[in-house]
């Protein structure tokens, strides 16, 4: 694999003229700049099929004078470092080469920019009706420029009454269902066209961004410490994770070094949440199966799990805990030790849970071989995080580019190959041993001093990113001087993993569909911000 | 199968005491910071300012919480000079100011759901906790089953609509539609902080200020989100077995 430098010669060698390179050592990072042309999915092509980088995904941000979009890329293999793309356009020229034949994963990136920004991407099959649901909205809206103008917006709707989910199965007799958005007991609001010519669904298609509340378009104007709330609220089952990465982008913009306590106890909470997270999707997928008493036995855990994170940081969901600079509030060495054997407890609790899962035949009947998503189809779709890692795609953060100090410690990263929906119970019983693994080797960490240094404001732009429980996240943060935001964008595990979806859910059973749904593990409001 | 009736019955009885006795396990709520605090006035105005939400008052030298707007960042606890107490509990849940005719009066409280009480919970767009909170009311723990409250999934069958979330543009006419389905007498609760003012996320041009702009709301339980047992007191306030919180009534 080619060194950053090398790469930036090879760039300017195979497109002269055409591609200017630079190189940034402190990130580490590639900036390739490309004019909005066909040699943008060229460049695209080298950088993931022969570089083997992997897409990041897409930030886009209207500047005074222009539009600049940059493609994110990042290794997963070798040492860690960063690919970037960047385009621009004046202006009056919202316009650019889709790049979704080569990456398919930057599918629906393009979707939402063309949804929100009104930018076009020629070649892409599919724009429109997406985020802003044209059965209120009309086409033309587009939130994100920065002359939106709310109020002519509302006063000028013009919804599309006729708007029908579109059908891809046209065989005679076929019928489609839709379920939800509300639907079944406690639930996300999601809305599922479900296909079938009778037995068998032949596929089930989201409509997500019911939840959307242009998290991203408030965030403009705030304060740093507005912002956070948004960053840490937004998907708060995961709070921690997103706090950090956002805290994360403010350190690198601000040049923090942080205090190795801090570090270390972000380690912690960091793990603490991830087991969490995964017992609670274990006890969805019990749920699912009808299994009622292994059901309780998960959900005894994981409200163990919340009483354990509420006693040592003082909420449940972890939330008011990360700030930039490190933590608000220092936690004692003796509660963490504690906190570490209540763990380690619950995990062999759960172990416990485990082995009697693989003995009950009629469990693992109704997870194995159901909800298939083949390894070639994840590496397609860029799926990540425990989704991912079922179906034999690696990379995860905490490697691949460690960030907090992640690479002191000790853990394998677990994958199956068969992406079914037991292999992707295996992986989240694996994964929650790993968890428990690391929070062992914090309390050696845990050097005394203060967790949090103050942070003086400045301008700039950075990433910030965490593997969060369902998969890698990066939030991308600009501000001005005085620390105010002028495009923050979170990038999350949940609107990757919804695009491939659908690969799980094709030609099943219907009552199979809850347990596809509770084994992806995938979160509404971490799509739709 | 004998296995799990075996290791069922092993695990015992883990359920709550509430609401026969108050549960004190630790971590089953965050708190909330003290209602009224006297302070200096300078103290007072840094709270005020401190505070996200506008959640904080400062009147004749005296801080007051609005609990409807708190959204546990421990600001006031954790980054300023006088820091608030912190106050363990969870009976939070109020009758809402300025909401339905039953609360205004105009109209006699429901008594058939004094024993039992059939629950259809609408996300209108939250972040995931208060909904995961919810889910919590389910388990052994607090198997709210117990008290004869049931999740249902259908509005028809429904006595009460449990709202979380700050109500959102898309969010908006399912949820309406949830209502209309519903049989009289009906109750609807609002839960969290978001549901009950918009949070951090109203208001903007998709979201509202809560759940009162659309529903005639009865029941408010703050919390952001509200623990289980908090959510638990709120409908045990719907049902008529509870008081709510004294000092916190809309009414
Ligand atoms: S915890 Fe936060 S939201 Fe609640 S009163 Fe204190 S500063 Fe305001």
């Amino acid at each position: 694999m080619l060194n950053l430098a090398g790469m930036a010669a090879e760039a300017e060698q195979n497109w002269p003229g055409l591609v200017q390179a630079w190189v940034d050592r402190r990130t580490p990072l590639c900036e390739l700049r490309c004019p909005p042309s066909e040699i943008l999915p060229e460049v695209v092509h080298w950088v993931v099929d022969e570089l083997l980088f992997r897409f990041a995904g897409l930030i886009v941000e209207q500047e005074p004078q222009e539009w600049d979009l940059r493609y994110l890329f990042y290794s997963i293999q070798g040492p860690p470092r960063w690919a970037r793309l960047r385009v621009r356009q004046p202006l009056d020229t919202p316009k650019f080469p889709s790049i979704s034949p080569q990456v398919h994963a930057a599918d629906w990136y393009e979707r939402e920019a063309e949804d929100l920004y009104g930018v076009t991407f020629e070649g892409h099959p599919r724009l429109g009706d997406f985020v802003l649901h044209d059965d209120l909205w009309q086409e033309a809206v587009a939130p994100m420029r920065r002359d939106f103008d709310e109020k002519a917006a509302l006063a000028e709707r013009r919804p599309d009454l006729d708007w029908k989910f579109r059908r891809i199965v046209h065989d005679p007799g076929a019928f489609a269902m839709p379920v939800g958005p509300i639907y079944s007991g406690v639930t996300e609001s999601v809305q599922f066209l479900l296909e079938t010519v009778g037995e068998d669904v032949i596929r089930a298609f989201p409509r997500l961004f019911y939840k959307y509340r242009a998290i991203e378009k408030i965030a403009e104007g705030r304060n740093v410490d507005g912002c956070l709330l948004l960053a840490e609220r937004f998907a708060a089952t995961t709070a921690f994770a997103h706090a950090l990465a956002y805290c994360q982008a403010v350190e690198t913009i601000c040049r923090v070094k942080l205090p190795p306590r801090a570090h270390a106890l972000r380690v912690l909470v960091s793990e603490l949440e991830r087991f969490r997270h995964h017992v609670g999707v274990i006890h969805d997928i019990c749920e699912s199966t009808g299994l009622s008493v292994a059901a309780s036995q998960a959900a005894i855990l994981e409200e163990d799990l919340l009483r354990l994170s509420g006693d040592l940081t003082g909420h449940r969901y972890l939330f008011g805990l990360a700030i930039p600079g490190g933590l608000s509030r220092n936690l004692k060495d003796a509660d963490c030790i504690d906190a570490v054997e209540m763990a380690v407890k619950i995990l062999k609790r759960l172990q416990e849970l485990d082995d009697g899962l693989r003995y009950s035949s009629s469990f693992l009947d109704r997870l194995e071989g159901v909800g298939i998503i083949s390894p070639g189809k994840a590496w397609e779709f860029g799926l990540v995080g425990p989704m991912g890692r079922a179906s034999g795609l690696g990379g995860d953060l905490r490697k691949a580019q460690p960030y907090a100090s992640y690479e002191h410690f000790e853990f394998d990263v677990p994958l199956e190959s068969e992406g079914d929906g037991f292999a992707r119970l295996r992986v989240l019983m694996a994964e929650a041993a790993q968890s428990v693994r690391i929070l062992c080797q914090v309390p050696v960490r845990l050097e005394a001093g203060d967790v949090a240094v103050g942070v003086s404001l400045q301008s700039g732009r950075a990433l910030g990113w965490v593997e969060a429980p369902r998969g890698a996240t990066f939030h991308g943060l600009h501000l001005d001087e005085s620390g105010v935001v002028l495009r923050y964008r979170m990038i999350t595990p949940s609107f990757v993993n919804w695009h491939g979806f659908h690969l799980a859910a094709e030609n099943f059973a219907f009552q199979d569909f809850p347990i596809i749904l509770a084994t992806v593990g995938l979160s509404a409001t971490e799509n739709d911000r | 199968m004998s296995r799990w009736v075996i290791s069922g019955l092993r695990q015992g009885v883990v359920t709550t005491c509430y609401p026969t006795r108050m549960e004190t396990a630790k971590g089953t709520s965050p708190g909330l910071p003290a209602r009224l605090t006297p302070m200096a006035d300078e103290f007072g105005q840094e709270l005020v300012d401190v505070c996200p939400t506008g959640a904080i008052h400062f009147e004749r030298g005296e801080a007051r919480v609005d609990y409807g707007r708190c959204i546990h960042c421990f600001r006031c606890s954790r980054s300023a000079r006088y820091v608030l107490e912190w106050e363990s509990g969870f009976e939070w849940a109020r009758f809402a100011s300025d909401g339905s005719n039953f609360v205004k009066g105009a109209a006699s409280w429901p008594k058939a759901f004094r024993k039992s009480m059939h629950i259809r919970v609408v996300d209108a767009g939250d972040c995931g906790a208060c909904l995961n909170e919810v889910k919590q009311l389910n388990n052994p723990y607090y198997n709210m089953h117990r008290l004869g409250f049931f999740i249902t999934p259908t509005p028809r069958k429904a006595d009460i609509l449990l709202v979380v979330g700050p109500v959102n543009d898309h969010t908006r006419l399912p949820l309406q539609a949830a209502y209309d389905a519903m049989p009289t007498p009906k109750l609807v609760m609002a839960v969290g902080a978001c549901a009950l003012s918009g949070g951090v996320f109203g208001p903007s041009f998709v979201t509202g200020t809560g759940v009162k702009d659309v529903l005639p709301v009865d029941i408010e339980v703050p919390g952001s989100p509200p623990p289980p047992l908090a959510i638990l007191h709120g409908l045990l306030v719907a049902a008529g077995r509870k008081p709510p919180m004294p000092g916190q009534d809309g009414r």
